[in-house]
């Protein structure tokens, strides 16, 4: 035994007295963690979240939230004696005159598009791979939770700098409040301490952004980590591995090294955005006054979307009974946004429903062999994609010198138009590729080697493709639809008759499939 | 399936493949290589340490360079960020590579437990949960059960009644701007008022109401209603009928700035369609027919204010605007 061994157990010794850890942290210490790149997302999600804890709080020690005018006065040359708010010319001064202050909010601004975009990325690697599936139904939600609680706290961030973007983002925000029928003027009287701007709505949103949902985010990161804890990881189906264990390797020493290890680099690599690549230089575009505007206003990305659905809405405005229901703001902005996430989710909920599956799964499933699925993904990924380039539809249409009413109306159809075309196009897809496994399985792989018969006939030599490779394109279990009975015994139809067609038939649609191949067919093949 | 017939055969999981030693696992040389290439990316990240204090000390704030693809770039901040990008990248990476090559990268099979407890578990569980509420008496108490339900309910009113204070009601404040009949017309910036021969025809100008008095401080929030466009075009030009042509003033038309859809300021004017367009949203407005929504979302025309001279020859309000300004609400026409 080295020193070096000697003191590690030693320190681990005297841990072990003192809080009698060492029951729970043996086990835990050998801990297995199956490996894949896809799970390194959630891991950048959660990297993000702890460097915008670090950058974010920095930049506390400088910014003050308040809104009182004063005359600037500061390092920066072009806004000298220029009427601003003191948020704002709190943010130049981190800016201009703290040393890496500027470092720092490009870190915290470029931290929270990777956080958002690696909690998205994230989401999708567990919705196609059906990761969502029983037991992981509680984790799901709360991922959904993070996932909008993003959205609202990465919107507060970029509004607290006032300066004329942000302004104009929170104008958007108070219109939506005011079109709420019934209470939409008070709640934003309420919430701007009175007319728009005031004086009171960015220290207010500081302190939400600041203390009330980060402790959110880190109660609930504290349970979603729990629970992939407690409930062990899940995996990609492969030889040896099953729905019974986990192959992996163990926290200590390996997951340690590595996902520490991939917290640095997370942070290196988001300390390298920040130095090179500006993001929201503030200063070019002035203090917030409603008076002015900035062309080609755009939110940050994760806002986009929304952005875009606002755009393409409809102008349609009703008037009943003297009262006025805006509907080209309620509907892009907060109807069609709740349906969204209300389905989302619900999802694991309503597939289980539909297929009829209430079994645990620990293995991910190959997204194409659940063509069903896996086309609802795409298609509500193209609804998204559809809203999120309406949302930058007048840069677009600069950029590639198109009108902006053409683009317009591209969405305006597209929204309604694509995502059908998605999920069809993807469910064939899905179907052709697991027909491609099956040839594989069946009849091997193509060598590319042409061998002449005897009889003069050309034929190209398939290889038999590895145990292995067979077992990983065949494990994949087929479910059959359900039959839910439509009559009795005596052949009267049952009260939930027409309830359970419908069932019947959704459930048809969820578990489409071609039969993969067995080694029955294999070996038939082969006599023949 | 493959309880349709037994016939069926499955193909079978051949197992986990064995396990293939890397260079360093058998060849001390390798790992020694290994080692140092560890300790080399721990080093950089020392570097990247140095470089950080070496610009926080001594590149001054103001220093700029030029790099390709990138223009001038503030030597300060940028180098303060490549030392701590560097200090922190190669710290992972070190690890990374460390736990790659020279721990054991040998998987290991870990069971997994159905999360259902077992049945005496769970029959005792539900068991004590019933009893628990047998003990409470709670279906056999209707009252408390009711008094309390509504405890609990009227206590929830505290916290919205306490938040009651946020903000005064709106009352009408919503529907009136500083728009009087007989408001000059001023410039933003610059409070100048302004003369019809100001305006060449084709020109732009952002408006505001003059204020009378001392304090000339305008609130944001005034201006969020009062911020208003003065348009020029030929009197031919205006395709209105007699009441809206007669708000205009020798070609010239005056709207409210803030957009009908979602309060945005209509900043942007073509001259030669004359249309105005939202920058937010890219509701389309026709100048000449009284602001029309010809594109996008907004279901309203901007509000028009009627205008016209005074004695002294500057642009005035005829009257105060006949609608509310800006975004729609509630009681918006109530």
């Amino acid at each position: 035994m080295t020193a070096r061994e000697r003191i590690a157990g030693n320190v681990a010794g005297y841990v072990d007295d003192r809080v009698g850890a060492a029951r729970y942290l043996k086990k835990s210490l050998k801990k297995v963690f199956p490996d894949h790149w896809s799970f390194l997302l959630g891991e950048i999600a959660l990297y993000s979240f702890i460097i915008l804890l670090i950058s974010g709080t920095f930049l506390t020690f400088w910014f003050d939230p308040s809104q009182r005018e004063i005359i600037y006065d500061g390092e920066y040359a072009p806004l000298k004696g220029v009427e601003m708010s003191v948020a704002y010319a709190s943010a130049l001064d981190i800016s201009f005159e703290v040393r890496g202050g500027l470092l720092m909010r490009q870190i915290h601004h470029w931290a929270a598009l990777l956080f958002m975009v690696a909690i998205v990325v994230h989401l999708l690697r567990v919705y196609f791979t059906g990761a969502f599936r029983k037991p992981r139904e509680f984790n799901w939600i709360i991922g959904i939770g993070l996932l909008t609680l993003g959205i609202v706290e990465g919107f507060l961030g970029y509004s607290l700098p006032d300066d004329l973007l942000s302004g104009t983002g929170i104008r958007i925000a108070e219109a939506i409040i005011q079109a709420i029928p019934v209470v939409g003027s008070y709640l934003s009287y309420f919430a701007f301490g009175g007319a728009f701007p005031g004086e009171a709505f960015i220290p207010r949103i500081y302190i939400v952004h600041v203390l009330i949902l980060p402790g959110i985010f880190l109660a609930l990161i504290t349970v979603h980590l729990m629970l992939v804890w407690y409930q062990k990881h899940t995996q990609f189906p492969g030889p040896g591995r099953t729905e019974k264990n986990v192959v992996g390797y163990p926290l200590m020493p390996v997951y340690m090294a590595k996902a520490g290890g991939f917290f640095f680099i997370v942070f290196g690599v988001t300390a390298f955005l920040g130095a090179v690549a500006s993001i929201n230089p503030i200063w070019l575009y002035g203090p917030y006054t409603p008076g002015q505007v900035t062309a080609g206003s755009q939110p940050d990305w994760y806002m986009g979307w929304l952005d875009g659905l606002v755009r393409m809405a409809p102008p349609l405005e009703s008037v009943i009974f003297g009262y006025t229901i805006s509907w080209n703001i309620l509907i892009p902005g907060l109807i069609l946004p709740g349906i969204m996430f209300t389905l989302l989710a619900l999802y694991p909920f309503i597939e289980s429903w539909a297929t009829g599956d209430k079994r645990e799964h620990h293995l991910l499933d190959r997204p194409r062999n659940n063509p069903n699925r896996t086309a609802i993904g795409a298609m509500a990924l193209t609804f998204t994609l559809v809203s999120l380039i309406n949302g930058g539809n007048d840069l677009i249409a600069v950029t590639f010198d198109l009108s902006i009413n053409q683009m317009m109306w591209f969405s305006r159809i597209g929204i309604l138009v694509l995502p059908p075309i998605a999920f069809i196009v993807t469910k064939r897809l899905c179907l052709s590729l697991q027909r491609a496994d099956r040839e594989l399985v069946l009849h091997g792989r193509e060598t590319g080697r042409l061998v002449r018969l005897p009889h003069g006939e050309f034929v190209e030599i398939h290889e038999p493709i590895s145990p292995e490779k067979a077992w990983l394109l065949t494990s994949h279990e087929q479910l059959a639809p359900l039959e839910l009975p439509e009559f009795d015994a005596a052949g009267v139809k049952r009260p939930q008759a027409l309830k359970n067609k419908i069932r019947n038939r959704i459930s048809r649609a969820a578990t489409t499939a071609i039969p993969k191949a067995t080694e029955s067919e294999r070996r038939e093949i082969e006599h023949h | 399936m493959s309880n349709e017939s037994k016939e069926i055969e499955l193909i079978n999981d051949p197992g986990l493949p064995a396990h293939q030693h890397r260079r360093t696992d058998v060849d001390e040389r390798y790992a020694r290589i290994a080692e140092r290439q560890v300790a080399i990316l721990f080093m950089l990240s020392v570097a990247g340490t140095l470089l950080l204090i070496y610009s926080y000390i001594f590149i001054d704030t103001d220093t700029f360079i030029f790099i390709p693809l990138f223009g001038d770039q503030n030597a300060h901040q940028l180098f303060l960020g490549l030392g701590m990008a560097m200090a922190l990248f190669f710290i992972g990476a070190g690890a990374i590579h460390w736990a790659k090559q020279l721990m054991s990268d040998e998987e290991v099979i870990a069971q997994r437990h159905e999360f259902r407890s077992d049945e005496v578990d769970r029959t005792e569980f539900v068991k004590s949960v019933k009893e628990g509420a047998a003990v409470a008496g709670l279906g056999r108490r209707p009252l408390i059960k009711r008094t309390l339900g509504l405890a609990l309910g009227l206590s929830g009113l505290t916290p919205i009644l306490l938040l009651r204070d946020l903000g005064p009601l709106p009352g009408n404040e919503m529907k009136e701007t500083n728009w009087k009949a007989g408001t000059r017309l001023v410039t933003d910036p610059g409070d100048r008022p302004i003369k019809a021969s100001d305006l060449e025809v084709g020109a732009v100008a952002q408006t505001l109401p003059e204020i009378i008095g001392e304090d000339k401080h305008r609130k944001l929030s005034d201006i969020a209603k009062d911020a208003v466009l003065l348009i020029r075009l030929r009197p031919e030009d205006f395709n209105l009928d007699d009441e809206r042509l007669s708000w205009t003033h020798e070609g010239i038309i005056a709207f409210s700035k803030i957009c009908s859809h979602m309060g945005c300021a209509v900043a942007l004017y073509e001259q030669q369609t004359k249309h105005l367009l939202c920058p937010c949203h890219q509701s389309t407005f026709d100048v000449t027919r009284a602001a029309k929504v010809i594109f996008g979302p907004a279901a309203r025309p901007l509000p028009q204010l009627a205008i016209s001279v005074d004695s002294e020859g500057y642009l005035v309000a005829q009257a105060p605007f006949n609608e509310p300004v800006g975004p729609s609400f509630w009681g918006r026409s109530a």
